[in-house]
């Protein structure tokens, strides 16, 4: 349904300014949106964003590249995973480090992993938004397996340093497995009760339902990547169109909705818990033995100049990472491109003439997560 | 798809370089500029230049003048590129400051970069936002950390630091 | 002293304390209801199974510094508050809770509750519009708009219902309905859409008390915490005990207009208890809602009231008429 704004009022005599943030609960962290309200109706609003930066991109300046390893958990706190495998493919590229198999297939694994543990929670926290209380609950349930599991092989909980240039820290051990493989079953029951109790359901998919379309050529003018674009239509995906690690020795589908709105969007997010799923599966079944480090990494690295650039597909869409290196032990520029900035660029467009309520909606289906938006 | 097309077309926005001249058996495009090992005639020619993606991570990039990025810009939208990222780079021993688009497209892969130099003193290149608005925030972005002035931008005020600074930490001479 | 006086005396104590008891434990039910639901366990620490959780949470309000911020009414800021409460008590007066226990035994009472229950919307705008923030504004606004659309399917429904029964006195209506067969929601002789005009009723009154899936006016995740943003300790004490003093008188008039008051359907216990039996399984409802379905949209809740609750209950009107005409 979409609403025709009542703009009569050219002058603006009728309209106030609304801030949302930078703490509200609808924000998710410390994004501050400053609207420009017709009563309930938005006019134009305006993201305002930097209340968590920390510029990362100056530390990875001042810091060897491989001291610069843990920042990439602490962007994107839900999928902190993407962000290390990010960083040490780029510079695995620039360095031309080979990475041993079975590292290959951990990595895919423990981020598919972290892939659907942030499906979880913004699942959770979407519902919550639309006045759902009960579904974060359950999706907190079964991101706490993941969780867990990832614990056991990482040894932390949320900002993972887990990769190495060359492979990785840990090698995994049987319960690894095991546990991974319950969870996949366990998974498997629950989705579809997600399904029968919040997707079905008529309130929600009325608050979902045409609400908030994001035309194709918008999602390709500001660059937006990720769900929100496959959401609209737009069959890319890092993992397929630009294949990095192993993921083409994997068979799995690329879900893609053509309606552009937020239930788009939501579909497109709980398929791809059940391709990561599956994925995960093909993996832990064809799991290679060998070793999980390169055999001859630099312990000084000192990547050949030139510029090196690496995309990987984080929870949020394509993350890319840039280094310029002068050849010698830190980076000279590292640029992160994290994939929420360019689709929060898009919010203040589309959000003009929407409701309050349903641009929430919309700001939701985007999926932010603030420190990786400010870096 | 072929981008042939498009590189010719972004080729002739390409400034003229000078590169010493390639050893005859290589290919006239090497990977990298990479300084000859004998003295030869330098020549002249497009720094345009198809890149080993596997080594690189991007296919094609072009050098293009201040005054034609926002050709470049356009052109790579025309035929479907969306805009991934703007970001700078401080040449401080040159007294230049880099700024590098890069642009790719759904499908198939192609990763072409854009890039000018700029004059490190009076940095000024005129925006891309018209032709993609998602160059708004990133150039907002590269504004904060270079003080790169984009000029015809709509809205220049910092984005990612405070409302009140005046400084711009990825300069190299910026003190921490 | 008249006794009359006496006894209307301890009336009114007593159903103050009982709709603030209620309230408290209200919050109570309503936190282990809400657990259970979350695979949670709720409020355990203090006292057994948390009973008493509802009166340290008393306490703290109660001891908290009543903040009255710069910029406020301070007239209808205080106001406000009471406003909300004191006409939810007043409605208690007249609500049997048994043949002999009720305070007034009114002719007019039906009226009157109705009369007292449409000055809580007011008191929700007086606090939106004293609080001097957007966001409570914002949500009076909401109220108001809400409210009037839902008192009218709601009292179409009880204009059929005193249609039917002939009175307004909540007493009378109740002794109608001796037995299940003969309450109000099954007696299909006096129109076949009773078991709808229920349901209309029982929308209706989740939507005039505020509640899930009609909270918009205090629907967190837009508007913080709606019309009591700026309040804090018993001024948002109030409005909490007036939303939870109105969910019951709420629920009681659904009680005894449809599911036959204080009659015992099978004996074994004295009336009151079956009339808090039944309140207390439509209120357990009540919140089983809350924790299971997200907000509805502001159009949303519109479209159903003026396309769909109205018409169905006009119509459900005139059928009562043309019944109680022709039968």
């Amino acid at each position: 349904m979409s609403h025709p704004l009542p703009l009569n009022n050219q002058d603006n005599q009728e309209s106030f300014v609304l801030n949302l943030g930078p703490q509200h609960p609808a924000t998710h962290g410390v994004l501050r949106v400053k609207l420009t309200m017709d009563g309930e109706y938005i006019m134009h609003a305006e993201p305002v964003l930097g209340y968590i930066h920390r510029m990362h991109e100056k530390m990875g300046e001042n810091r060897t590249w491989a001291q610069f390893m843990p920042n990439t958990g602490r962007m994107d706190y839900l999928s902190a995973l993407s962000f290390n495998h990010g960083y040490a493919a780029l510079v695995e590229r620039a360095m031309g480090i080979e990475v041993p198999e079975r590292a290959e297939y951990l990595r895919v694994i423990t981020v598919e992993l972290n892939r659907i543990s942030s499906h979880l929670v913004w699942f959770g926290a979407f519902i919550l938004d639309l006045g759902g209380f009960s579904p974060l609950l359950y999706a907190f349930d079964d991101r706490e397996h993941i969780l867990d599991l990832l614990e056991s092989v990482t040894g932390s909980r949320l900002t993972y340093c887990y990769f190495r240039f060359g492979g990785l820290y840990n090698d995994i051990d049987e319960n690894f497995v095991d546990g991974t493989r319950e969870f996949i079953k366990t998974m498997r029951e629950r989705l579809p009760m997600y399904h029968n109790l919040v997707t079905k359901n008529i309130i929600l998919i009325k608050r979902l339902k045409d609400i908030g379309p994001i035309p194709k050529e918008t999602i390709r003018k500001y660059g937006a990547t990720g769900p929100v674009a496959r959401g609209s239509g737009v069959d890319y995906d890092i993992r397929r169109n630009e294949p990095y690690s192993i993921y083409p020795e994997f068979d799995f589908d690329i879900p893609v909705y053509t309606e552009c709105d937020s239930m788009a969007r939501y579909m497109v997010r709980m398929d791809e818990i059940e391709q990561s799923m599956r994925i995960i599966e093909q993996a832990l079944d064809k799991l290679p033995e060998g070793p999980v480090m390169a055999p001859k990494v630099p312990k000084i690295l000192k990547p050949p100049k030139g510029d090196y650039y690496q995309a990987v597909e984080s929870a949020r869409g394509s993350l890319g990472m840039r280094a310029v290196s002068d050849g010698t032990n830190k980076a000279y520029r590292l640029k992160l491109r994290s994939p929420t900035f360019s689709n929060l660029s898009l919010f203040s467009e589309v959000s003009e003439g929407m409701l309050l309520p349903d641009a929430l909606a919309l700001m939701g289906s985007l999926d932010l997560v603030i420190p990786e938006i400010d870096r | 798809m072929d981008f042939s097309k498009l590189k010719e077309r972004l080729t002739a926005l390409a400034l003229i370089e000078e590169v010493p001249a390639a050893p005859p058996a290589a290919p006239a495009k090497g990977e990298e500029e990479q300084p000859a090992a004998e003295p030869a005639a330098p020549v002249s020619r497009p720094a345009a230049n198809d890149i080993n993606y596997p080594a690189r991570g991007f296919h094609f990039e072009v050098k293009v003048a201040a005054d034609s990025v926002v050709a470049a810009a356009t052109i790579l939208d025309e035929e479907g590129f969306f805009l991934e990222a703007v970001t700078g780079v401080d040449w401080i021993k040159e007294k230049e400051l880099e700024v590098v688009y890069d642009f790719t497209i759904w499908q198939p892969t192609c990763r072409v970069v854009v890039r000018t130099r700029l004059n490190r003193e009076a940095p000024e290149v005129p925006t891309i936002s018209e032709v993609c608005p998602g160059a708004n925030w990133h150039e907002r972005e590269t504004h904060d950390f270079f003080g790169i002035k984009f000029s015809g931008h709509p809205d220049l005020t910092p984005l990612l630091l405070p409302e009140d600074a005046d400084f711009h930490p990825l300069l190299k001479d910026f003190q921490v | 002293m008249n006794s009359e006086i006496i006894r209307v005396l301890a009336f009114l104590v007593g159903v103050i304390a009982f709709a603030a008891l209620n309230a408290a434990y209200l919050v109570w039910l309503e936190r282990k209801e809400a657990g259970h639901i979350q695979r949670r366990i709720g409020p355990k620490e203090v006292g057994p199974f948390g009973l008493l959780q509802p009166m340290v949470d008393g306490i703290k309000l109660m001891t908290k510094q009543i903040l009255i911020p710069d910029g406020v009414d301070p007239i209808l800021f205080r106001l406000a508050p009471i406003l909300a409460m004191i006409p939810a008590i007043m409605c208690f007066v007249t609500i049997p809770f048994s043949q002999e226990l009720v305070a007034r035994n009114i002719n007019l009472g039906l009226l009157m509750i109705f009369a007292f229950a449409s000055i809580n919307v007011l008191a929700l705008l007086l606090g939106g519009w004293a609080s001097a923030n957007k966001y409570a504004v914002i949500s009076a606004a909401r109220a108001v708009a809400q409210n009037v659309a839902y008192e009218i399917p709601m009292l179409v429904t009880v204009i059929t219902m005193v249609m039917i029964t002939g009175t307004l006195n909540l007493n009378d209506i109740v002794a109608q309905q001796p037995n299940i067969s003969q309450w109000y929601i099954f007696r299909f002789s006096a129109s076949p859409l009773m078991p709808v005009a229920f349901l209309i009723f029982f929308i209706c009154s989740l939507a005039e008390t505020n509640r899930a899936p009609f909270d918009l006016n205090e629907a967190e995740s837009e508007l913080v915490a709606g019309f009591h943003t700026e309040y804090s300790s018993m001024g948002f004490g109030l409005f909490f005990m007036g939303e939870y003093a109105n969910i019951v008188i709420g629920s009681s008039l659904a009680v005894i207009l449809f599911l036959g008051g204080w009659q015992d359907p099978f004996g074994l216990f004295p009336g009151v208890w079956w009339f808090l039996i039944k309140l207390y399984c439509l209120i357990f409802t009540v919140i089983w809602i809350r924790w299971t379905y997200p907000r509805t949209q502001f159009y949303g809740l519109l479209n159903l009231s003026w396309k769909i609750l109205i018409p169905i209950s006009l119509f459900n009107l005139l059928l009562t008429a043309g019944f109680l005409k022709v039968f």
